[in-house]
């Protein structure tokens, strides 16, 4: 499969050229990034020109880059990866992996949302069903709105949950907890009385370090 | 003129037939299904984010709980991502080992789903038959890893421990006097391999059986025959995977299309169906509950001619020997900023796909060189599935939800994660 990655590669910039925002192999994985502007029609036809056959979306998750190589953790500041920093344009991205079944081939599409305050990307329900629950998903996660989505509804939450818990601005314990009220004979719900606390610190170190690779 | 009215039903979260907490909301009209609203959620336990807070390693458990009949599948997944991005390869015995547990899952996994699918639909016996055979499995995982179902035996490098040279004995009890306890302890004299080989030798048989009891039965053909056909092109384009897309007449695998590990040196066949059905996927199933017993021989012939390492020596990733680390200072530093700080995976993404017994199950892993995921997203089988629900229970009748259920082998840890 790794052979006709070149040959997947060339046929891209041959297809979409500028269109293009990058397009890079690592690890065996061709990965491409579009405009969210673009990407209707870039989808579309990555499904069906006959030389690139996406039949199928194996996979669409939700992005949050806003502390991706940044020195911040939970409890505090740690050594940032400066390599890292500033690799994301933008806070919000929508990643598809497409798989052809005809063509062996895999692909990974990123799209991120130009507006960093309001996510908002177009949905891929016509291109493929099968992004009806993940786009749900990303939406109910991520805040990113899909716009032409059929049933944008929260999936995975709670009925009448407030916030986007995989936000990296969301704390791990939650805003609210539930308990059983004895005199109120009924659940209720409150600020969370948890203490925050990190077990293992996030830790960067530098290249080389201790003789890694 | 009587008046004619739309029902909507709960079915489930606490429904027998539901295969775990779903909660579906249907809208019928008399019998027929109308509009079909799962409602997911109930067990959902964050578990993505859960691992943006974990060091790699830590995060291997919790693979286990994402399909909790399927353990040692997700984790090769996982370790399969891990490995990727940093660049390592566990030693070839490692890959046969997984691949042959991989299989054991697998027999597990449709195991489960056979006996449950068939009570479901009013056939109690083959529940009862075919925990026979899982007990026996489960007797393996413990062997290998000291648990029967969240083993956590695949690590980043290889898997824990080589396979045991022995197998636990039952002991006399109250129940079982000595002469019965000789005869439960028969065939496990030897190790591990003998039991699996005794195992493998009886197994196509139990399979005879399963089949006795469903495939010819005329009313198991009258709940599955022409119950939620998909058609290849809907299967491709709802993202169906595994035995669902393959019983649409699909032939796609990733064992042969995409081979991991081991799977492009072992023989086995891609069974497929024609209709699309409930019973052709309930034949894809039973026909690789075949060839998975036939991987499983060949691995065992496989382990038993070639010893050797099963975990990296790379020590940044894999821990030292107990021995090694009680001598050598190096050693002991080692393992306490393994277990501590946890290794340390450079910045990259990377997307690692298994043939799980439901589907393609995928992780993809972004890191940003810490020592923590910075993001993990779990690609379950299950959840693109279910997302189907309505498309394939429309026309039918209250009583096919069940067998529709039933075929796309639901499972709400993975699907909820």
């Amino acid at each position: 499969m790794a052979a006709d990655l070149n040959l997947l590669a060339t046929r891209l910039q041959e297809a979409f050229g500028p269109q293009l925002a990058s397009l890079d192999i690592q690890l065996g994985e061709l990965t491409i990034v579009v405009k969210a502007a673009d990407m209707t029609a870039i989808l579309n036809r990555l499904r069906d020109d006959s030389h690139f056959r996406f039949e199928q979306l194996t996979d669409l998750c939700g992005m949050d880059y806003s502390t991706y190589g940044s020195d911040l953790s939970e409890g505090g500041a740690y050594y940032g990866n400066d390599e890292a920093q500033g690799v994301h344009a933008r806070r919000f991205a929508t990643v598809y992996h497409l798989l052809s079944i005809s063509n062996n081939a895999r692909l990974r599409v990123r799209v991120y949302a130009e507006d960093d305050a309001m996510p908002v990307m177009a949905s891929v329900v016509d291109i493929w069903p099968a992004a009806n629950w993940y786009e749900r998903e990303a939406f109910d996660l991520y805040g990113i709105i899909y716009t032409g989505h059929p049933d944008l509804r929260r999936l995975l939450t709670d009925y009448g949950f407030i916030g986007n818990p995989f936000r990296k601005d969301f704390p791990l314990s939650g805003n609210v907890e539930m308990r059983y009220d004895a005199e109120q004979k009924r659940v209720v719900y409150q600020p969370v009385t948890v203490e925050p606390r990190e077990v293992t610190p996030r830790i960067v170190r530098e290249d080389g370090y201790g003789g890694a690779r | 003129m009587a008046e004619i009215k739309n029902y909507t039903m709960n079915f489930g979260p606490q429904h027998p037939a539901a295969h775990g907490v779903l909660r579906l909301v249907l809208e019928l009209d008399g019998e027929v299904i109308e509009r079909a609203d799962p409602h997911i959620g109930l067990l959902h336990r964050a578990t993505e984010k859960l691992a943006e807070h974990k060091t790699f390693l830590q995060s291997v458990p919790y693979m286990d709980r994402l399909d909790y009949v399927s353990m040692m599948c997700n984790e090769h997944a996982y370790v399969m991502a891990i490995e990727k991005l940093l660049g390592i390869e566990a030693p070839v015995r490692a890959k046969y080992i997984r691949v042959m547990f991989d299989e054991i899952t697998r027999l597990l996994n449709h195991l489960m789903w056979l006996g449950a699918h068939a009570l479901d639909l009013g056939a109690q016996t083959v529940f009862f038959y075919t925990f026979r055979d899982r007990e026996a499995l489960m007797d393996v995982y413990e062997a290998v890893s000291g648990a029967r179902m969240h083993a956590a035996y695949y690590r980043p490098g290889g898997v824990y421990r080589d396979l045991p040279d022995s197998m636990p004995q039952y002991q006399a009890s109250k129940i079982h006097n000595a002469r019965a306890i000789k005869a439960m302890n028969a065939n496990r004299a030897g190790s591990l391999l003998d039991y699996l080989e005794d195992f493998t030798s009886s197994f196509p048989k139990h399979v005879d059986e399963y089949e006795t009891l469903l495939t010819d039965n005329r009313i198991w053909k009258q709940r599955t025959v022409g119950i939620g056909i998909v058609t290849p092109e809907r299967a491709k384009a709802l993202g169906m995977t595994g035995p669902m897309l393959r019983g649409s007449g699909i032939e796609w695998d990733l064992r042969k299309h995409q081979p991991y590990a081991v799977y492009d040196q072992l023989d086995f066949d891609i069974p497929v169906g024609v209709e699309g059905d409930c019973y052709d996927r309930y034949l894809v199933r039973v026909e690789e509950m075949r060839q998975s017993n036939h991987i499983i021989r060949q691995c065992i012939s496989w382990l038993r001619a070639n010893p050797g390492p099963v975990i990296s020596d790379n020590h940044k990733v894999a821990p030292p020997s107990r021995e090694g680390m009680k001598e050598n200072m190096e050693e002991l530093i080692h393992h306490f900023k393994l277990f501590t700080e946890g290794m340390h995976v450079p910045p990259g993404e990377a997307y690692a796909a298994v043939e799980h017994p439901k589907g393609e199950f995928g992780i993809y892993l972004v890191s940003d060189g810490a020592n923590k995921p910075y993001r993990m997203k779990i690609r379950a089988p299950g959840f693109a599935h279910l997302a189907t629900m309505n498309e394939m229970t429309q026309g039918h009748m209250l009583a096919d939800v069940v067998a529709i259920i039933g075929t796309q082998d639901i499972v709400f840890g993975e699907i909820d994660r």
